[in-house]
């Protein structure tokens, strides 16, 4: 019974340290993101190219995620899909967290004026819902490759701005940061020495964790018709494309290539919360 | 009073930014209207003379701040000019409709609300059991899935294979609008409004787990176990009052989420709200109809945020006289 006791109550032993075991994920998620998107490449010609004798087959060995109404092969369309897709993403996520930087800086840093102009077009950008703005914005530049990742990138900036600003006022009043500027130390050089290094973590967290929203808000506005040219293999053409040949029984259109970009989705999100573990004490339990 | 006053104050100033905003894009679109409504081949056909009467009949040849300038002339009179695309006044083709968008958009929000806060506080109390991890599993699959994926799999799985529900449109075709009864209406919001309500019920579900799990390793929460009170009484006394903040939060700020989720369910689903509106007038250069609907997803967005500003003040006495006089 003793024995049993002590049993119990000992620690669970984890053979692999937990850090190790978070970094070895993001790195393999992170490592089989950018498998897909130079498959997705190097596929792309065999994606666009249809065999009529092939058309409409349900998922196979050969199709594993069945062929068209055109017969084109419908796993090299989802993963050049897919690829587009995470290119988008990236470009834009990259973007909306620059702008997010600059208007958290100009905000905290500018002075009270400042702050209340960006404050305000803050609220403009959350008082219209998303997809109705980036509808708009896309719309306006022309839709197609650039229409939809500015338009992506324009919109998805609020929620990280505001953490960068609240991040950069803690930053501005902390004691080391006031203890240089006494001992005369340039504002160029608090910016580099103890600016940059508080807030990197974040912003990197905020922008890895951006790329699914981007991806998805992609995908649904190139759906709508606003977004990727319908000659380009994108996820949101597909699933478009799809809908006219659903009732006629042919799932597979819909289904694989949607499960297809929920995994890529769940991948860019894991690989965030790993990061965020790794480089946040406050999350490191999570 | 100061509490309206600044209140309208701000919606009045959103309102005009919004517009703005909306009247800027549209017009910077480089796409003519006149090839886009009327089609190329007619417009090759047509004289120059007769090209540039229906220019002018649609304004198209004139700079954008002098239309912008007309518009709100016109707008701060209620009216909202006319739709290029449903060749009827803006207010009309909203109202018509908004009815069906509303009706959507009520119904998903109530459910998603109900559903994620039930299972948002289920999980929470019982952290780290499997019902925590379903959930949890649940909830981080649905954040990464598009909405109108959804839609899409319900189709094929509820309308095409089980054929519960009809594939679209808000009535069966063919019947008058007289000739529809309730139930046939309930019958065919009930797919695009499950889909809908599928959007919001992961945030809120796990947010209202997060706040949960904090109450539940409250002091207060231990002494109540330690004194001996049953589970269902912790939840009712400690838990649920704890939670209705953040979530009367999140709930009335999912609003902005649920019109974005309904343009792209009523694109699914055919069914004809304002979102498949906003998504004709865009592909057709519609301008007064897509700022009517940009206009009306921000107020909807507005009204939402100011609900729960108020409902803070009933739920939380703490919070009554700063929402107030503040």
């Amino acid at each position: 019974m003793a024995e049993r006791a002590a049993l119990l109550s000992a620690p669970r032993r984890t053979f692999v340290p937990d850090r190790a075991r978070t970094l070895v994920l993001c790195i393999a998620f992170a490592g089989a993101l950018g498998a897909i998107v130079v498959a997705g490449m190097m596929v792309e010609p065999v994606a666009m190219t249809s065999d009529l004798a092939q058309k409409n087959l349900p998922p196979s060995w050969a199709h594993p995620f069945g062929t068209d109404q055109l017969g084109r092969d419908m796993l090299c369309r989802t993963l050049a899909g897919l690829s587009l897709s995470i290119v988008v993403g990236l470009v834009a996520a990259v973007a909306s967290a620059l702008i997010a930087v600059v208007l958290g800086a100009v905000a905290a840093l500018g002075g009270r004026r400042a702050d209340d102009a960006v404050s305000l077009l803050i609220d403009l950008m959350m008082g219209i819902p998303h997809i109705v703005l980036l509808l708009l914005i896309s719309f306006a530049l022309g839709k197609g490759f650039w229409g939809v990742t500015i338009g992506v990138a324009l919109t998805h900036w609020p929620n990280l701005a505001r953490v960068m600003r609240a991040e950069m006022l803690q930053c501005k009043q902390a004691p080391y940061v006031e203890a240089a500027r006494k001992l005369g130390v340039g504002a160029v050089r608090i910016a580099w020495h103890h600016m940059v290094p508080y807030i990197l973590p974040q912003l990197v967290v905020g922008l890895v964790l951006l790329f699914p929203h981007a991806i998805l808000h992609e995908a649904a506005i190139t759906f709508l018709g606003f977004g990727l040219s319908p000659e380009q293999p994108a996820i949101g053409i597909i699933l478009s494309e799809s809908m006219a040949y659903l009732s006629s029984g042919m799932w597979w259109l819909a289904i694989l290539p949607g499960v297809a970009l929920v995994v890529v989705v769940m991948a860019f999100d894991a690989v965030g919360h790993g990061l965020r573990r790794l480089v946040d004490p406050a999350h490191a339990q999570d | 009073m100061r509490f309206a006053v600044r209140n309208i104050g701000r919606f009045l100033l959103l309102m005009l930014l919004v517009s703005l905003v909306t009247f800027t894009l549209v017009s910077a679109a480089p796409i003519d209207p006149l090839q886009v409504n009327v089609g190329q081949a007619a417009l090759m056909q047509m004289s120059d003379e007769k090209r540039a009467q229906l220019a002018a009949f649609w304004g198209a040849d004139r700079p954008m701040y002098e239309r912008y300038v007309e518009w709100l002339g016109a707008a701060l009179q209620g009216d909202l000019g006319m739709s290029l695309r449903y060749n009827r006044p803006v207010v009309q083709v909203l109202a018509e409709r908004a009815a069906n968008t509303l009706a959507l958009m009520a119904v998903a929000w109530v459910l998603s609300g109900v559903i994620g806060f039930a299972l948002g506080v289920l999980a929470g109390v019982r952290k780290g059991s499997w019902i925590d991890r379903l959930v949890r599993g649940y909830c981080f699959v649905l954040a990464a899935s598009p909405t109108f994926w959804i839609g899409l799999v319900f189709l094929v799985v509820f309308a095409v294979n089980l054929g519960w529900f009809p594939i679209g449109f808000s009535s069966p075709i063919g019947a008058l609008s007289t000739e529809v009864s309730f139930v046939d209406a309930l019958h065919h919001m009930a797919l695009p409004a499950l889909t809908l309500s599928l959007v919001g019920v992961a945030n809120i579900a796990l947010h209202t787990r997060e706040k949960t799990v904090e109450v539940m390793e409250s002091p207060y929460v231990r002494y109540a176990l330690a004194r001996g009170e049953g589970m269902g009484s912790i939840v009712r006394r400690h838990v649920l009052r704890n939670v209705s903040l953040p979530f009367t939060t999140l709930q009335f700020a999912q609003i902005a989420e649920i019109f974005g989720g309904s343009v792209l369910v009523e694109e699914v689903f055919s069914y004809p709200g304002l979102g498949q509106a906003a998504v004709t007038a865009g592909l057709g250069g519609d301008v007064a109809l897509l700022v009517g609907i940009a206009l009306f997803s921000a107020a909807l967005v507005f009204g939402g945020n100011l609900v729960a500003n108020l409902i803070y003040g009933v739920i939380d006495p703490r919070m009554r006289k700063e929402v107030l006089h503040g």
